[in-house]
């Protein structure tokens, strides 16, 4: 990209007027923008007391910088050699010492007040309305509604920005990294509680707007909670280096009124309902065949081929492994190969997928092992080891 | 004056070498190849950031450099530099003859060299090098690491023990070697400086070598203190690594508050405001490090009682600090001043510095943090407290000494150019991190959201800036060295105190073999 100068010039004047601009207060769209050098305040009650806070201590930062550079430049410019400044040889003063001790002491002690007044809130996490599991995975979010009747609701959220974008061969949307295929839809004016962990490395779940940040630590559940105001799409990143695409697992949340709340976790409950109901069907080849063949060309197709031939991955058609035992088949589409880029897929995909897209493996691209495999069978594999 | 001897000839000079002069130059010219490379590897991070996309470099080898520009720059360029500067100006300072162990001292730096080689070569190895951060937050760096981490941890156990010998070395001539008259309240700050931070590395130093052994266990012997499915827990390593981490950012600080305290009295030509204070409050800054390791960890889901300790005992940081900074800006007041090359870069240290501790200030607010946490506005922060803090303290320090070291003067209109385009181009470079992070930038990432591009851009033209400025530096060391104006003044500078100053320049090869006597 070329550089213009009136580019160049944006570079030298934006900060300055937007630096006036929003710290006199101006109001705050719940999205990050160009040239944003503020945090935002989110649309939470904490995410306004955090950010007050923030700025008190900004505030008390650049008065005692005023004071000190100001000391610094008067010193500076009055007592300069070339001016013919003569050295005066004072040292030590108690009293002055004492009171540059005392004073940044009482300032200190100021701050600290409202400070532990909001960490107490934040830590708040008792009687949340909604509970939602979030677990962090090398490179995705997985989101389970926990209910109290066991019908939980789960779903992976995965970065939708296309490979292009990222490569420069297309042009970057507006949410260009900032969007998933799956959002998280909580309902506003609600307490909900994210209990947030990791399946491999950590991870952490940072969404600004709503202020929540917390580690995601395998092996361990961390707590933390949110009450959104606004309805709103907001969004935010992984904030913990986790291995080579820590940049793309974004994090998107949809705040919405109740009852478009409601809906859409029926609608995710039925869905699943549906799901367990297709468990115990005994599918038919042609059925698997078009089910699978669909999976495939989402979840497969860019490391195995349209046909099957290969590339990153090794080729499917006339495969050993597709076409042995089918035990070893599952087992490589739950649990991954390890040191390979194949992918554990056991907890990606539900076992009606699954099943599909291991029928499809073995009878596409001229396999014809003419056996269907059910979602019983691969549930049955998972119980089993 | 006892019997002299000149250096042997050759390259034996080097390898060889038991003087305290000779190894302190050794320790920096290293220190110097070390920040070059680190810088390379700042300028690879910088360029791909120029704007979003990948263009450069893939995501892996990315890690691989932020890893790697941080490994270099804290254990390669940092630290050796100040040990360098003790090495040279220790003895010189307390009018010892050497340092207390002068073959240990030999050892401890040629450990560094071949360690460094070795952390290098990983960047070729089967896998990539180490690319889990400086930090090296387990189980990233255990069970998911490539190969050459355990190359890696073998270079942090020489380093460590490198750093160790060089500590207690300096621990032994500071307490033994002074000069007749010499009492602890009179030693130079610089010498009081290192003299705590030798005792802060010989305590942290092997709690990094406990935390690498602990991962070794992890991944080749099938312990796990730091997985959660065989009992361990990942947040053990955090708390392990931020006992050593957080004292050594004072490691790397203390020696810098201890140059400025020479230089801002010599070029105010006048005496350091409060000495007695200094060495009070850089002995409870030293304190305090101990206490304060998990605000690197406000969101790891502490409990809160735990996280309400770590903040008070953070902010309290700000109280010695702040003192440090009054008393030198006293010192200036109503002095003579001049502004010699050092001397701004010493200015230049107080007022970056000063603004690195207000950001500080404001990271250690819990609540606040939440928001901080991870993001550029700590990656601005820590730079404005490392680069404008010891960096520009180390290149004040060179131009401080360096007519002391080659009895030859250095290009002063070169000099005030390095400090005029460090000082924009490290500006240009950190300041807008600051709001690129407070909205919503994620550190470590090779690739950005589009409403943080502007200011990106604006940070890699001021690292370019900034890089560029230091093969100037380099250019005039190089020239002083070999065409330098030759001055015999025992005096570099006419405000300049110390027993540092009373042997000719340069220092000949063997000083205070007969030791003064200090009134």
């Amino acid at each position: 990209m070329c550089f213009k100068a009136k580019q160049l010039c944006k570079l030298v004047l934006y900060p300055a007027v937007m630096l006036l601009s929003i710290l006199s207060g101006s109001a705050w769209a719940e999205e990050a923008q160009r040239w944003q050098v503020n945090m935002t305040p989110g649309v939470t009650e904490i995410g306004h007391k955090i950010f007050d806070l923030h700025m008190l201590v900004f505030w008390i930062c650049v008065v005692t910088g005023i004071g000190v550079f100001a000391y610094l430049i008067y010193s500076i410019v009055a007592f300069r050699k070339s001016k013919g400044a003569e050295s005066a040889h004072f040292h030590e003063n108690t009293t002055v010492e004492i009171l540059w001790t005392v004073i940044p002491f009482l300032i200190l002690i100021a701050i600290a007040v409202p400070s532990t007044k909001t960490l107490i809130e934040i830590y708040d996490t008792d009687d949340a309305d909604i509970d939602i599991l979030v677990t962090g995975y090398q490179w995705k979010w997985k989101y389970e509604y926990l209910d109290a009747n066991g019908e939980n609701v789960s779903f992976f959220s995965n970065l939708s920005t296309p490979q292009g974008e990222i490569y420069n061969t297309e042009d970057k949307g507006q949410h260009y990294l900032l969007e998933v295929d799956e959002p998280v839809v909580v309902p506003i004016n609600k307490k909900v509680r994210f209990l947030v962990t990791a399946n491999d490395v950590l991870h952490s779940w940072w969404v600004p707007a709503i202020s929540v940040k917390r580690d995601a630590v395998p092996g361990f559940i961390n707590e933390s909670w949110t009450r959104i105001t606004e309805p709103g799409i907001y969004r935010g990143q992984c904030a913990e280096l986790c291995g080579r695409n820590h940049g793309y697992m974004p994090i998107v949340v949809h705040a919405v009124e109740q009852e478009e709340y409601d809906a859409w976790l029926a609608e995710r409950k039925a869905k699943a309902a549906q799901i367990r109901e297709l468990m115990s069907k005994n599918f038919t080849l042609d059925e698997q065949m078009a089910a699978g063949k669909d999976i495939y060309m989402t979840a497969c197709v860019a490391c195995h081929g349209v046909n099957g031939e290969g590339g990153v991955g090794k080729p499917i058609a006339g495969s050993a492994i597709a076409m042995g035992e089918i035990t070893g088949l599952i087992n490589i589409l739950v649990n991954g190969k390890a040191g390979t880029a194949m992918p554990a897929f056991g907890n990606q995909f539900n076992d009606v997928d699954l099943a599909a897209v291991i029928t499809y493996a073995r009878n596409g691209f001229g396999n014809n092992m003419g056996d269907v495999v059910q979602p019983i069978d691969v549930y049955n594999f998972k119980q089993g080891q | 004056m006892g019997e002299h001897h000149g250096p042997a000839k050759g390259l034996s000079r080097w390898f060889l070498t038991t003087n305290h002069k000779d190894i302190g130059a050794l320790y920096l010219w290293f220190s110097f190849a070390m920040f070059l490379l680190g810088g390379s590897f700042a300028m690879i991070i910088r360029a791909e950031l120029f704007q979003p996309g990948l263009q450069l470099v893939q995501p892996e080898f990315f890690n691989q450099m932020t890893t790697m520009h941080g490994l270099v720059m804290v254990f390669g360029a940092i630290m050796p530099a100040f040990v360098g500067l003790a090495n040279y100006m220790i003895p010189l300072m307390i009018g010892a003859p050497d340092m207390a162990m002068p073959r240990m001292n030999n050892w401890s730096f040629w450990l560094l060299p071949p360690t460094f080689l070795i952390l290098a070569s990983t960047l070729f190895m089967e896998g990539g090098g180490p690319n889990f951060g400086w930090t090296f937050y387990a189980p990233l760096s255990t069970t998911y690491a490539p190969p050459s981490v355990t190359v890696f941890i073998f270079s942090v156990h020489v380093m460590g023990i490198s750093s160790i010998m060089g500590a207690i070395n300096i621990i032994a001539t500071i307490v033994n070697m002074r000069a007749p008259g010499m009492t602890y309240m009179k030693m130079p700050l610089f010498v009081w400086t290192w003299l705590i931070t030798a005792f802060l590395l010989v305590a942290v130093m092997p709690v990094l070598a406990g935390a690498v052994t602990m991962m070794l266990m992890d991944i080749h012997f099938g312990t796990s203190f730091f997985s959660a499915a065989g009992g361990g827990d990942p947040v053990l390593f955090q708390h392990i690594f931020w006992f050593f981490g957080h004292p050594e950012v004072y490691i790397i600080i203390l020696p810098a508050f201890g140059v400025v305290s020479h230089i801002i009295p010599a070029f105010s030509r006048k005496p350091l405001f409060g000495y007695d204070s200094m060495v009070y409050a850089t002995a409870s800054i030293a304190f305090l490090s101990f206490i304060v390791w998990a605000h690197h960890m406000y969101t790891v889901g502490m409990p809160l009682a735990g996280e309400l300790f770590f903040m008070y005992a953070t902010t309290l940081i700000a109280v010695p600090t702040a003192a440090k900074v009054f008393n030198w800006i006293t010192t200036m007041f109503r002095g003579s001043l001049s502004f010699e090359t050092p001397m701004l870069f010493a200015i230049g240290f107080v007022v970056l510095f000063t603004i690195g501790g207000f950001t500080g200030l404001m990271l250690s607010i819990a609540p606040a943090d939440f928001q901080y946490h991870d993001t550029y506005f700590v990656v601005a922060h820590f730079h404005y407290t490392m680069v404008a803090g010891a960096i520009f303290a180390m290149s004040a320090s060179v131009y401080y000494w360096i007519h002391k070291w080659t009895g030859r003067r250095y290009n002063e209109t070169m000099g005030k150019a390095h400090f005029w385009i460090s000082f924009i181009g490290f500006n240009l470079t950190f300041f807008p991190q600051h709001f690129v992070g407070l909205a919503g930038m994620p550190r470590r990432i090779p690739d950005y959201a589009l409403q943080f591009a502007d200011f990106n851009m604006m940070s890699s033209i001021g690292a370019f800036i900034y890089g560029a400025s230091q093969l100037l530096f380099l250019y005039n060391v190089i020239a002083t060295i070999r065409s330098g104006k030759k001055d015999e003044a025992a005096k570099s500078w006419d405000g300049a105190e110390g027993l540092e100053w009373e042997v000719p320049s340069p220092a000949p090869y063997h000083t205070y073999s007969v030791p003064p006597q200090v009134k």
